[in-house]
């Protein structure tokens, strides 16, 4: 919303300053978004007359203008591209030197085409003044030559932006800003009230609604011999100080009660109407060439007013080109209604209009206004047009429902913490229109029909404390309470903000990719059901719910590979979706290696360098998990398992079958090809969600620890075995041994090669027998140490190394 | 010179040129061994007169312990030598560049930094921390929260649908996370202090806009919380989060369908060149919007607006993040760009704690 200072005053008295009057705006709810100061941005501008207007000798579309600036030296060459540039024409100038604030350049001479240019001809958008940049800018002939253009049209006036709430249609005219200021203390209202004109004939078009859930009102009246022509002075400056281009008085005067009002208004040119008036949703296959000059193809949601040659208006939207007054206009049809606002909103949405009158529309204009309004527009036409007016037609209410608020005085202090006297509560509602009534400890207050928003005992107390001042509200400490301190994050919390911690202190660097993905990447992961696609994404690679981290952070590895940065270790821990109910959301813990990014040591180095490899991601799989508190002793892991995964390169992490918590391995030739990526890639997923719950201890103590009092012994034993054999089932087999006295079994070294069968490999396996009770004699370290043999060999087909 | 004193000084000199360890052990072995010539001239002892041998042995053993402290002398300098030797041939390269430490190369991206922090205070003020799915229903998303139908605001949302389904319902993406508000309504009793952090969406992209981006938002429910409590925390919260010890805050009527009344918070700041200085200058910046609990949200969930009461507040953890660390470009938060990531992000043990600094 928009207005100058000198418009505000029409209807504030006041004295204040205009810093002054801004803040207090911003503070109690109409926060100023600008303040804009065109006369100084401007001041290099003039108003000059272009005396002629040549074809440039080298360019079609360029003409070489003469042009008088007023100052009475000789008139100035300018090239100009405008096709409105013509002899006569009153326009804006600039010399060399100014900078042009739409272009955001300083002009200098120029030579165009090999014609010298000494300025410029302007448009409205080269001054920033509107978006209009069809050709130069258009003035009055009249207009006073050599005259600063800013000061002319009246840009001297400071333009205030107020970023409007929904809430507040009344402020979306000027009245209804100045009626807040008052409120506020920054001085009074000025409102003489509007007096009814009296009409001298009967209206001679009807208005038929046909449904008046869209139409609740509709007021019409016709002023006949009327002479239409450019508005006023006044009125011009007006509409040119926001931004608004004058058409004709007509049309000026809507555009004026519109923003002084916050009264939408339309007028038809009477004589190009047909019959009579009837207000309708839109046939199928209807349109309409409206005021903007774009062609809109109706349908039945759509509410227009059609006369008996089809539509001429969409109602609360915009009105029809045939129908619009010019300057022939000798009969002017003017309406004022009210529409139904959902349905104005859903229209200017569908027809992707944002007019000055479905602004308001859509939030609601003030019902008991729509014949005041109309009796203002009509003093206006006939004070600038003449004409003699019709008697109103009116159709349906011309006034709201009454809203009654039962309000007791003690909730202001309940919700906002500040005691507001009754006199003091009075004297702030009465000014924002209000009628208070009674004195006891609840009041009755109606409410005025300006303020559709307002409907409950919160909103009066935000009228109250607005206009107080909410920094007039003390600060009151917030008790804590006597509840214990515990930790506040849940499982799942915890398990994510550990499993990032222990990520990156692997030397991962955790991404924040999209939620949302390209439907073949969701697909390559188990996505893209018909319940995870958008159905208005906003980009064709991002219409899917992920299924997996996976694809966006393959694509970031890609991305840093592209810029230079091949070895990178990333991971992301976040939602993924599987079904689109809340119990199909899960957080996965995912990771992404490439190149030199290996768990072993970051990058080429003298101390040892290597390629990552699927081991790489398994460990980052297990960091994940027990920072996350798996039960690690419970963890299996199974060969293969992800489709998209390497088959022999790759595992599943589960605890049963039926309890998969991830994968990790080398990304799948296919895969990779299908995300465009290079490889190889290790990767892992784990499903946080899957890891069950760790048992609630009674108390934070460790169990109690027993310490032996006798050493350790270490045994080291090499199998030849298949190499198909699985070094968990060597370990796992070796620790059945004896359960009691084996405490560890690591594999130190794997070995394929010279000297070994081809389908066969070395492992090494050192185990660690704790005795218990005594010191164990050789026979009896011997005699476990022949059974691990034995049990291995039973389990794995493998023989002692030799 | 007796032959003692010409076999000592012979013994003595040949000690002294041993170069080296061997060397001094085959003099030792040839004076003092079982075959050793002093060890010779003490076996003829035994055939000496008791005189003689008196004589004879003091000279003998004067002679054998000279040479036995020259053997020792000798020995200590030349193991001494011999270290000092190793030593000279076992030199490192110090200047080696190191591989840095994995605990120093991962990071923790900001936003994670920052929910953590953010939890970390209200945790301390006696909140819980809820959260809840980024698929919703319209009901969730807008209707219980005093969204009417074809309402205006309803429209600044941008909100991502999905299709619908047999019923005609449809579901969405979370444009706020209030909807776990109302998750926490109807699942539970009042007294309710909560904030609920998240990610949120809405159709939007350019600059400052990312169709996805994070809020938290804090919702407190009992039978006297008003405006001047929540005043009070947002005020705790900035100076928790900024950490500074003055923050001026300017709270200014507004409106949001689930508020009432509404109010939206500035911070005065500074900013030059990327940073940011609070609690001066001369710029309002908008960090939040907040307000008491509307009635038609209080009674959507179930709970009495006469009886209880209470406030929420919701805050762009991007754009908190993006104010104290002088992050410039939204965009760059989900680029996953390496460089970025690394300048930007944390180390794995910069834990957020009130007790030791959030970000020191």
């Amino acid at each position: 919303m928009k207005f100058t200072l000198s418009w505000l005053k029409e209807h504030l008295d006041t004295d204040e300053p205009l810093e002054k009057l801004a803040d207090k705006l911003t503070m109690i709810g109409l926060e100023v978004e600008s303040i804009e100061d065109k006369a100084k941005a401007l001041a290099p501008f003039s108003i000059a007359r272009v005396i002629s207007a040549e074809q440039h000798p080298n360019a079609d579309r360029l003409r070489v203008c003469m042009v008088d600036t007023g100052d009475g030296g000789a008139p100035v060459q300018v090239v100009c591209g405008a096709p409105n540039a013509r002899a006569g024409l009153v326009s804006v100038f600039s010399p060399p030197g100014t900078f042009i604030p739409g272009k955001n350049i300083t002009l200098g001479v120029g030579t165009i085409r090999g014609v010298e240019s000494r300025g410029m001809l302007c448009s409205a958008a080269e001054l920033q003044i509107s978006e209009d940049h069809d050709g130069i800018m258009e003035l009055p002939a009249d207009a006073p030559i050599g005259k600063g253009y800013a000061e002319w049209a009246g840009l001297g006036d400071p333009v205030l932006e107020i970023n409007l709430t929904p809430n507040r249609q009344d402020c979306t005219g000027v009245h209804g800003v100045a009626r807040d200021l008052s409120a506020a203390d920054m001085g009074k209202l000025i409102d003489p009230g509007i007096k009814p004109i009296k009409g001298e004939f009967p209206c001679p078009v009807k208005v038929t609604v046909e449904d008046a859930a869209l139409c609740p009102g509709f007021a019409l009246r016709l002023v006949r011999g009327v002479k239409n022509g450019p508005s006023p002075e006044w009125l011009q400056k007006r509409l040119t100080s926001i931004g608004l281009r004058p058409i004709n008085a007509l049309v000026d005067i809507t555009n004026f009660m519109t923003y002084d009002r916050a009264r939408p208004l339309h007028v038809f040119d009477a004589r190009k109407v047909t019959g009579n008036l009837t207000v309708r949703r839109a046939k199928d296959g209807e349109s309409l060439l409206a005021l903007d000059g774009r062609t809109y193809t109706l349908d039945p949601s759509i509410c227009v007013i059609a006369d008996e040659h089809g539509i001429e208006s969409l109602a609360g939207i915009m009105g029809g080109e045939t129908s619009g007054c010019d300057e022939n206009t000798t009969d002017v049809l003017i309406e004022s209604a009210l529409w139904n606002e959902i349905n104005i909103a859903q229209t200017g949405r569908k027809l992707g209009i944002n007019s000055d009158a479905r602004y308001r529309f859509e939030r609601g204009v003030d019902p008991a206004f729509m014949v005041p309004g109309l009796e203002l527009a009509t003093k206006l036409v006939m004070e600038l047009c003449g004409g003699t007016p019709s008697e109103t037609f009116v159709v349906g209410k011309a006034f709201g429902d009454d809203r009654i608020i039962d309000f007791p005085l003690s909730e202001v202090k309940r919700l906002a913490g500040i005691e507001v006297p009754l006199v003091e509560a009075r004297r702030i509602l009465g000014h924002l229109g209000f009628m208070v009534a009674g004195s006891g400890p609840v009041v009755k207050i109606a409410v005025p029909s300006w303020r559709t928003d307002v409907d409950g005992k919160a909103d009066i107390v935000e009228e109250i404390v607005r206009i107080v001042g909410v920094d007039k509200v003390p600060m009151t400490p917030f008790e804590r309470g006597d509840e214990a301190r515990k930790p506040v994050l849940t499982t799942i919390q915890n398990r994510t903000r550990r499993a990032k911690r222990a990520l990156a202190a692997r030397g991962m660097v955790e991404a924040v990719t999209w939620s949302f993905i390209s439907k073949p990447h969701a697909e390559l992961f188990g996505g893209g059901q018909a319940e995870l696609a958008l159905a208005n994404p906003i980009a064709s690679d991002m219409s899917d719910m992920r299924p997996s981290l996976l694809p966006g952070l393959v694509a970031a590895a890609q991305a840093n590979a592209n810029r230079g940065y091949p070895d990178v270790a990333l991971f992301e821990v976040g939602q993924v979706f599987k079904g689109d109910r809340a119990e199909n959301q899960f957080v996965a813990a995912t990771g992404v290696r490439h190149g030199f990014a290996s768990s072993k040591g970051m990058g080429r180095h003298w101390s040892g360098s290597a390629q990552t490899d699927a081991l790489d991601a398994k460990a980052d799989a297990f960091a994940v998990l027990a920072a996350a508190g798996a039960p690690m002793q419970a963890l299996q892991i199974v060969p293969g398992g992800a489709s998209w995964l390497h088959p022999g390169r790759s595992g599943t992490i589960q605890i049963g079958p039926q309890n998969v918590l991830g994968y990790f391995g080398e990304l799948h030739p296919r895969t990779l090809e299908a995300l465009g990526a290079d490889g190889p890639l290790m990767v892992f997923e784990v499903i946080l969600d899957r890891i069950p719950d760790a048992k609630k201890k009674p108390t934070r103590a460790r169990p109690l620890l027993e310490l032996s009092a006798f050493q350790p012994v270490s045994r080291d034993f090499a199998f030849i075995v298949d190499r198909t054999v699985k070094a968990g089932d060597i370990v796992r087999s070796a620790q059945a041994a004896d359960k009691k006295l084996i405490t560890d079994v690591t594999v130190f070294d794997v070995y394929e090669g010279k000297g070994i069968d081809p389908a066969k490999k070395s492992v090494a396996i050192a185990v660690t027998i704790q005795p218990r009770e005594k010191t164990l004699t050789d026979q009896e370290i011997d005699a476990v140490a022949a059974k691990i043999v034995a049990e291995v060999t039973k389990k794995t087909g493998g023989t002692l190394r030799g | 010179m007796t032959d003692l004193a010409t076999l000592e000084k012979s013994i003595l000199d040949d000690i002294a040129a041993a170069g080296d360890e061997a060397a001094l052990e085959a003099v030792r072995v040839a004076a003092l061994g079982k075959k050793g010539s002093i060890s010779a001239l003490l076996a003829t002892l035994g055939k000496m007169s008791p005189d003689e041998r008196k004589t004879q042995g003091a000279a003998i053993n004067l002679a054998k312990d000279k040479v036995t402290e020259a053997l020792t002398a000798r020995r200590d300098i030349l193991k001494s030598a011999a270290l000092d030797a190793r030593l000279a041939s076992e030199t490192i390269d110090v200047t080696l560049p190191l591989r840095e430490a994995p605990a120093d190369q991962g990071r923790i991206h900001p936003l994670s930094q920052v929910f953590e922090e953010v939890n970390t205070i209200f945790a301390d003020m006696g909140f819980a921390i809820a959260e809840g799915p980024d698929i919703e229903t319209d009901d969730y998303n807008f209707t219980k929260l005093n969204f009417p139908e074809g309402h205006p605001a309803r429209e600044m949302h941008d909100t991502f649908f999905f299709n619908p389904g047999e019923d005609g319902s449809r579901m969405l993406l979370r444009t706020h996370t209030s909807p776990v508000q109302v998750r926490t309504m109807l699942s539970q009793e009042p007294p309710i202090r909560v904030v609920c952090p998240g990610r949120t969406y809405r159709i939007d992209s350019d600059a400052t806009h990312t169709p996805q981006f994070h809020q938290v938002e804090g919702l407190v429910i009992d039978k006297g919380s008003h405006l001047g409590h929540l005043k009070w925390i947002l005020h705790e919260f900035c100076k928790a989060f900024f950490e500074v010890d003055h923050i001026n805050m300017r709270f200014r009527p507004s409106f949001f369908p689930f508020t009432e009344p509404s109010l939206e918070v500035d911070i005065q700041c500074r900013r030059d060149k990327g940073e940011v200085r609070f609690g001066e200058g001369e710029d309002w910046l908008e960090i939040l919007g907040c307000g008491m609990v509307h009635s038609n949200v209080l009674r959507a969930c179930g709970i009495d607006p006469d009886v209880y009461q209470g406030f929420a507040w919701g805050m762009g953890i991007d754009r908190i993040a993006m104010l104290k660390y002088g992050i410039a470009d939204l965009r760059q938060l989900f680029e996953s760009d390496v460089r970025w990531l690394s300048h930007y992000g944390f180390k794995p043990l910069d834990i957020p704690t009130l007790a030791g600094g959030l970000s020191t």
